[in-house]
């Protein structure tokens, strides 16, 4: 697939800014007044302008309201109203911590579900697409919802909790990486499902000599020779550079920005990792993936 | 809703013959000449004299099948909106665009409400749909809806443009949920197929496969060679002086 830099600008700055959301909404910290402030600040620049990216992606937003309309089918429906209603939520709550120096636990409670939910509707957009084998998985909400609330812990500062949010995010990352390699196989489609020809079945001649938008969107191809390299550095990025930052220097403030940065390249690089490895089955028609088939 | 209807009362499709089709792309050209004056917004091209790329609503793959014995043949196959009974493409869709017809269960987009977002064409398998690029609405096959019931059309018009215009008698037009239509007759001899079944789509448009091919089994191989074996291997006669004559030189 096609990885639009703005859908994973999206899911890593508002999958961070929710989880911030997450832990705030918990009451760790428990924060009031100036620095409350300044943390509100931090997860909604990043929930909103993640939001905001994602509506780049669309080539007609001037209906994008009605994207509200659909939510008892629809998974991107659903996200729509999970973000608005948390961020709804969160603000009241942030409201009231910010300058009355209150803290409506349940609502912060409230709050968090509702973050933690935004993140879990994004992954099933993903998640639901049979067509895509490698993101039509259980591990990819796992990796989602780790990669939001290591993140969410970083950012407010919970360093133990963190570390260990960080160890498992690479685990899920891992896993999802391992599973993702076989799902195409074991999805069981073929160029011989496809086109139902018995026969070693190849493309002889396409159905036009340029692109279309279904080859720029759907059959897109990285240099594979650098996805190994790729997948090392934001494993490192994401897990080993955070966790030794904390661990070696403790939760200070300059460590742990260093450790956001890297969190944050580290989770880049596994988004665009997300799409430019995902192997869409209409590829299948063009003579993609042909390499794995047997006729 | 964008939820897909229980059951609808007919199940409109085509039905493709690749045993028939001869690739020559006119039920395309019919396809985009009609669905870009009519229903909806033109199927626009960019850069159509240079980098050429454009909507399409059916487009024709060649493929080559090597069977396990005898030479390699070649399949022409037309591949558009199969207007599946569980399309995939309609429930994912955030805005109620996409949605499924229950009267005949043609998968329409209402361009009114479309925001370009592209996940229904994620969903869908067969690459049946296309944003347009001009427009930035999504665009798929509507089974020339705007011709099927257009009764300001002579009856013999009133069918998709593809159909209407195969020279080949390759594409067929009719409801799959009536097992004694035309259609569903030709499904069961011919022993139609759905493209994928694995994705669990419920494809209503089916696909007929290639007949087996003629063999030649019990004819030698060359035919004409008998004819133009040698007729006398020693010529006698004035063919005889001919043959020794040059044979000397």
């Amino acid at each position: 697939m096609q990885p639009a830099p703005s859908v994973i600008i999206f899911s890593t700055l508002s999958g961070a800014g929710f989880g911030l959301l997450f832990f705030l909404g918990l009451g760790l910290p428990v924060v009031t007044g100036g620095i409350a402030f300044g943390f509100y600040l931090i997860a909604y620049v990043l929930a909103v302008g993640g939001l905001l990216a994602s509506v780049f992606h669309l080539k007609n937003p001037k209906n994008a309201w009605l994207s509200y309309s659909q939510w008892r089918t629809s998974w991107l429906s659903r996200e729509g109203w999970a973000a608005v209603l948390a961020l709804l939520v969160m603000g009241v709550f942030a409201l009231f911590q910010v300058f009355f120096g209150v803290t409506l636990a349940p609502l912060g409670w409230l709050g968090a579900a509702l973050s933690l939910t935004t993140v879990f509707t994004t992954a099933m957009i993903y998640t639901q697409l049979r067509t895509v084998p490698r993101w039509n998985q259980p591990a990819t909400p796992v990796v989602f919802l780790t990669a939001s609330l290591a993140g969410g812990a970083l950012l407010s500062n919970n360093p133990m909790l963190a570390v260990i949010l960080l160890i498992l995010l690479g685990a899920a990352v891992l896993f999802h990486w391992w599973k993702g390699d076989r799902r195409f196989a074991e999805a069981g489609s073929t160029i011989g499902t496809a086109t139902q020809l018995r026969g070693r079945v190849s493309l002889w001649e396409k159905p036009h000599t340029g692109e279309n938008y279904l080859t720029r969107e759907m059959v897109f191809r990285v240099a594979r020779k650098h996805a190994v390299k790729l997948r090392v550095i934001a494993l490192v990025l994401m897990t080993p550079v955070p966790v030794a930052l904390i661990l070696l220097f403790g939760a200070h403030h300059l460590p742990v920005a260093l450790a956001v940065l890297s969190y944050v390249a580290g989770v880049f690089a596994q988004r665009w990792l997300f799409f430019a490895e995902a192997e869409h089955v209409v590829g299948l028609y063009y003579g993609a993936h042909t390499g794995r088939q047997v006729a | 809703m964008t939820a897909l209807p229980e059951a609808t009362t007919k199940k409109l499709g085509l039905v493709i013959d690749l045993d028939t089709c001869v690739g020559c792309h006119a039920c395309v050209i019919a396809c985009k000449g009609w669905n870009t004056q009519n229903y909806g917004v033109p199927l626009s091209d960019q850069d159509p004299y240079g980098q050429a790329s454009g909507t399409f609503l059916n487009r024709i793959h060649s493929y080559q099948v090597q069977p396990a014995t005898g030479a390699a043949q070649t399949t022409h196959f037309p591949k558009s909106c199969l207007h599946c009974e569980d399309a995939p493409c309609v429930t994912v869709c955030p805005t109620g665009a996409s949605y499924k017809r229950a009267e005949d269960g043609i998968v329409l987009v209402n361009e009114d409400a479309c925001m370009g977002c592209g996940l229904c064409a994620w969903a869908c398998p067969y690459g049946a749909r296309e944003v347009d690029e001009a427009a930035g609405v999504m665009k798929k096959c509507t089974l020339c809806v705007d011709r099927i019931y257009n009764e300001t059309l002579p009856e013999i018009d009133r069918q998709p443009a593809c159909v209407r215009t195969c020279p080949a008698g390759a594409r067929h037009f009719g409801d799959l949920g009536d097992p004694d239509s035309d259609v569903s007759r030709l499904v069961a001899d011919r022993g139609g197929l759905d493209l994928m079944p694995e994705q669990g789509t419920k494809p209503v448009n089916q696909y007929l496969p290639p007949r087996p091919r003629d063999t030649l089994d019990d004819v030698p191989e060359d035919v004409l060679a008998p004819f133009l074996a040698p007729v006398d291997e020693t010529p006698q006669g004035f063919l005889g002086w001919l043959d020794r004559a040059l044979e000397k030189l």
